[in-house]
């Protein structure tokens, strides 16, 4: 278990690594200069030209690879273009409003989705298992974005009900909770129900029910407390859809988290806060697969022992 | 090794324990319908071992499912007969309602014990559940009762392994954990559906060894599957052999074993190794298993019989009991007196 | 006694039969479905006389049905510039086909060709990809097409060029783990002590045993490669001004909302129903080609 551990600690670190790595390099390959971009088109040469020497851009890129991957442990990523603060800073506002968004997001998804599994398993190839199996297909080819404003259409714009935009009060989060939980739902409940018939398969299922045990208690939790190990893994891996979506929910609803932050930077080409966001939102993810894969060895006893 | 009787006497006067009658089973499978069970009859006295043999597909591990109302659902279905447990019959009740019977009268242990085990509770959970769920026993209570039990099957260091989980026991032991939850509630009756086929053969015989200790303990009957004829020699009493979903031969292990009336059974005891002297050939069984959704009309068996007439191509031999045989001992065969003098 | 009437397993056997039935309709279906929408996005621009740059500014902004000034109707009425919507959304599908066929190529060909290799060779080569690969599956993948699309600007090509690095991961997976399953099989083994090459033992033999999960991953890849690409174009990160896409026409619509509802509305419906086509073959497929697949 021991063992286990430290290597999934490996892991995680080496995959930040290439990740900061890997956003370095596609940022480099923009063809404009930042100099130009924060002096603006009135600068004289010599000014780019200082400019250019305190932001480092004159050294060997080695030796900026280095700087950057040094700055970034300690969260610096220089400061915005536009806005002349730190993308640090701009990072902090934005993120716990973007965290906020993703927990209700998943919290509605694990509540909709597993009782919607669980019956699908239960009835299954019956009328309640093909009515949720072609939802959960019809959901899934659902484009979030236009989700998203059909919502907006209904319930803000014609009904008045919701606000359409931004952080304002509890009532702006429901739209955006809903259209960002949606493909997870669809994903999770598909699991639960595949999970669940997977488990009814095995023999110790058979056992239970000659111990004469009522099937309820077959189920739960013999069945259910199999099904749930492989489950947690695959919501880990589908958080990073979650987070992706919220790039888009948050731009459909004008809502101020990491997602919105992220495209209105590139819009205007402030690579700064660009390489910061990618940077912190894929170590989001690696960390919360960090911690769904030691939560799976905790889980399954037989993996608590080996290795 | 000898076994001893328990009060086997007492039961037979009242009747027997379970007496299954004409059972017909059928599964319905995208290529067709399946009847794995065709006509099976045979009978439990309390207290005795009855050996059920025969290859995979012969319908014995069906049989036992049927019992225990464990039919897959829904391609499983009783299509006749009855299965008469203490003058109830099981075939015509509802399935919960038999299930109640599960491990408090009937129960029941598998062939792998791995896969049969929850891999996810300890053992002693498992052990215990019987007494918690069934019987509404504390937790303290219940860990004591399972501790008790897996001590008697023979689990070493048991205090301290009771907490811990079935893949860090091997299979022999493992097999024992399913004995001491089948055993929990007393039942009166236990079906071992292939118990050591999984297993080595020294680990074979120590189970055998500990199935047939219990039985002298409890006064339990016991169904004793399997396809190995050596393994259950020392521990059954009757046989009954089964194939394509009916029963061919029945009788005194002894007698079935020294004395086959069915091409069948006299096959099988031929192909065993330790039946012939060494330096000799086998004799298999020529032809292959028999394809449940094509049987041959007449006799199953009678593509691969080397005594067939066209009398067994076209009829169904009836179980029958001739003259001047042993009591008990039937065959449904219609060469059966040749099959016998050929010995 | 008890007589289960063999009405029972013939029930049962007639809802097997009806099952299979149901498969090939949703198979025949959604193909059917994807068939008609790519005649339709090839004939109705040219039908049309669809040209996006074209403005006809009388026309703007009328409903679904209306009659215009040369006395054709719009069936689903026009946009902010006066198109036709119909047609614009056909153009649109067009180029999500197009993008989707493109991309699915790509990423396809590269994806099974490094997954056969790395689980036909293993070592170092396998892990050297998997680590890539998982770096890769670290971003979430529109985050890293947004990325990439940034750098490097709109255009369908580029669009192509970041859905086909976003996606190739996995084919490549899918196609390493059937791989290693199938290396071991008795017929495998039997090619190679026959003598056979590396080259004939991994394009020959192993190849055609990962057909079917690859068909299936491909399938569900289509849609979704669809649905980044109107993600993106949704974006601004996509394809080009003058190339229309069901992304951008949605985008542009949301400030019509009140006024022109059916700007952004209808081409999410046609959308949705491309996708579900594939999403439901694919599925099928699933079905079809390899229960031991049926999962999520």
């Amino acid at each position: 278990m021991v063992g286990y551990v430290i290597r999934r600690l490996l892991l995680a670190v080496f995959v930040l690594w290439g990740v900061a790595t890997v956003v370095f390099v596609i940022v480099r390959m923009v063809p404009a200069d930042p100099a130009l971009l924060i002096a603006g088109e009135t600068a004289t040469p010599q000014q780019l030209a200082e400019l250019r020497h305190q932001m480092g851009l004159d050294l060997p890129l080695i030796v900026q690879y280095g700087r950057y991957l040094g700055d970034a442990l300690v969260g610096n990523f220089g400061n915005s273009y536009v806005l002349s603060v730190p993308a640090m800073y701009l990072i902090g506002q934005a993120l716990p409003n973007t965290a906020l968004l993703a927990v209700l997001a998943l919290l509605l998804a694990l509540a909709v989705s597993f009782p919607l599994g669980l019956l699908a398993a239960l009835r299954v190839n019956r009328f309640g298992d093909r009515a949720v199996t072609t939802g959960s297909l019809i959901v899934q080819a659902l484009p979030g974005f236009w989700v998203g404003v059909v919502l907006l259409l209904v319930f803000s714009r014609t009904l008045k009900w919701l606000p359409s935009a931004g952080l304002t009060d509890v009532q702006s989060l429901i739209l955006p909770t809903i259209v960002l939980a949606l493909p997870f739902i669809a994903i999770l409940t598909r699991l639960t129900r595949s999970g669940l018939l997977e488990v009814i398969g095995e023999g110790y299922i058979q056992t239970a029910r000659a111990k004469g045990l009522p099937e309820r208690t077959v189920i739960f939790p013999h069945a259910i407390r199999n099904a749930i190990i492989p489950i947690i893994t695959v919501v880990g891996l589908e958080f990073g859809t979650l987070l992706g979506g919220a790039v888009i929910t948050e731009t459909v609803f004008s809502f101020p988290g990491i997602g919105r932050l992220l495209v209105s930077s590139i819009q205007v080409r402030d690579y700064n806060v660009v390489q910061a966001c990618v940077v912190i939102i894929a170590a989001a993810f690696v960390i919360i697969n960090l911690i769904v894969d030691l939560l799976y060895a905790y889980l399954d006893p037989r993996m608590r022992l080996a290795k | 090794m000898v076994k001893q009787t328990a009060p086997a006497a007492s039961a037979s006067a009242a009747g027997p324990l379970l007496s299954v009658e004409n059972l017909k089973v059928e599964f319905s499978t995208s290529a067709g319908v399946i009847r794995a069970l065709d006509g099976v009859s045979f009978e439990v006295s309390a207290g005795e071992t009855l050996a059920i043999l025969g290859e995979s597909g012969s319908g014995k591990s069906v049989t036992a499912q049927t019992i225990m109302a464990l039919l897959p659902k829904p391609a499983g279905s009783i299509a006749g007969g009855s299965i008469v447990y203490k003058g109830r019959d099981l075939a015509a009740e509802p399935i919960k309602q038999v299930r109640e019977l599960c491990s408090t009268e009937i129960a029941m242990i598998f062939q792998d014990p791995l896969s049969s085990l929850n891999p996810v509770f300890q053992i002693g959970y498992q052990v215990a559940e019987p007494f918690r769920r069934r019987l509404g026993m504390g937790k303290k209570e219940a860990w004591g009762k399972a501790l008790e039990l897996l001590k008697r099957v023979g689990i070493p260091n048991a205090e301290s392994r009771i907490r811990d989980f079935p893949h860090q026991f091997s299979g022999g032991q493992r097999q024992r954990i399913m004995i001491a939850m089948a055993i929990a509630l007393d039942p009166k009756l236990l079906i071992a559906d292939e118990p050591t086929t999984a297993l080595d053969v020294t680990v074979q015989k120590q189970i055998m060894r500990l199935l047939a200790d219990l039985q002298a303990e409890t006064g339990m009957a016991m169904i004793l599957i399997s396809h190995d004829l050596g393994v259950v020699a020392d521990v059954a009493e009757r046989a009954a052999i089964m194939y394509a979903g009916r029963i061919v031969e029945t009788g005194t292990i002894r007698e079935v074993y020294d004395h086959p009336a069915h091409p069948y059974t006299k096959g099988l005891l031929e192909s065993i190794p330790s039946a012939v002297p060494i330096g000799e050939r086998l004799t298999p069984i020529v032809g292959s298993p028999p394809n449940l959704l094509a049987l041959p009309s007449g006799c199953s068996f009678n593509p691969r019989c080397p005594f067939a007439t066209a009398q067994c191509r076209n009829v169904v031999p009836p179980l029958r009991q001739p003259a001047g045989w042993q009591p008990g001992h039937a065959a449904a065969c219609h060469r059966s007196e040749e099959v016998l003098a050929h010995a | 006694m008890t007589f289960a009437p063999p009405t029972i397993a013939l029930h049962a056997m007639q809802r097997a039969r009806r099952a299979r039935g149901a498969v090939t309709a949703r198979i025949a279906v959604p193909l059917i479905v994807i068939g008609l929408l790519t005649v339709g996005a090839v004939i109705v621009p040219i039908l049309y006389h669809y040209d996006p740059l074209h403005a006809d500014l009388l026309a703007r902004l009328k409903p679904p049905g209306a009659t215009l000034s040369d006395g054709s109707t719009a069936i689903l009425g026009t946009d902010q510039v006066g198109s036709d919507l119909f047609a614009q959304m056909m153009d649109g599908i067009r180029v999500s086909l197009i993008v989707g066929a493109f991309t699915l190529l790509i990423a396809g060909v590269i994806g099974v060709l490094l997954g056969l290799l790395a689980g036909y060779f293993g070592g170092w080569f396998d892990a050297v990809l998997m680590r890539i690969a998982d770096i890769q599956l670290a971003f979430p993948s529109i985050l890293l097409a947004i990325l990439i699309a940034s750098v490097l600007g709109q255009g369908v090509m580029n669009v192509i060029i970041v859905l086909s690095i976003a996606n190739w991961v996995v084919f490549a997976r899918v196609t390493r783990s059937q791989v290693m399953s199938l290396k071991g099989r008795e017929y495998v083994e039997a090619a190679r002590t026959l003598g056979a090459s590396h080259f004939h033992l991994i394009f020959r033999t192993l190849l055609p045993g990962c057909i079917a999960p690859i068909l299936v991953i491909a399938t569900v890849e289509f849609g979704q490669v669809i649905l980044a690409e109107a993600a993106l174009s949704f974006l601004g990160v996509g394809v080009p001004l003058g190339t229309p896409s069901l992304g951008s026409t949605i985008a542009s619509g949301t400030q019509y909302l009140a006024t022109a509802w059916w700007i952004s509305t209808l081409p999410g419906i046609a959308l949705l129903i491309l996708v579900l086509a594939t999403g439901i073959l694919g599925d099928a497929l699933r079905d079809r080609l390899d229960p031991r697949l049926r999962s999520a």
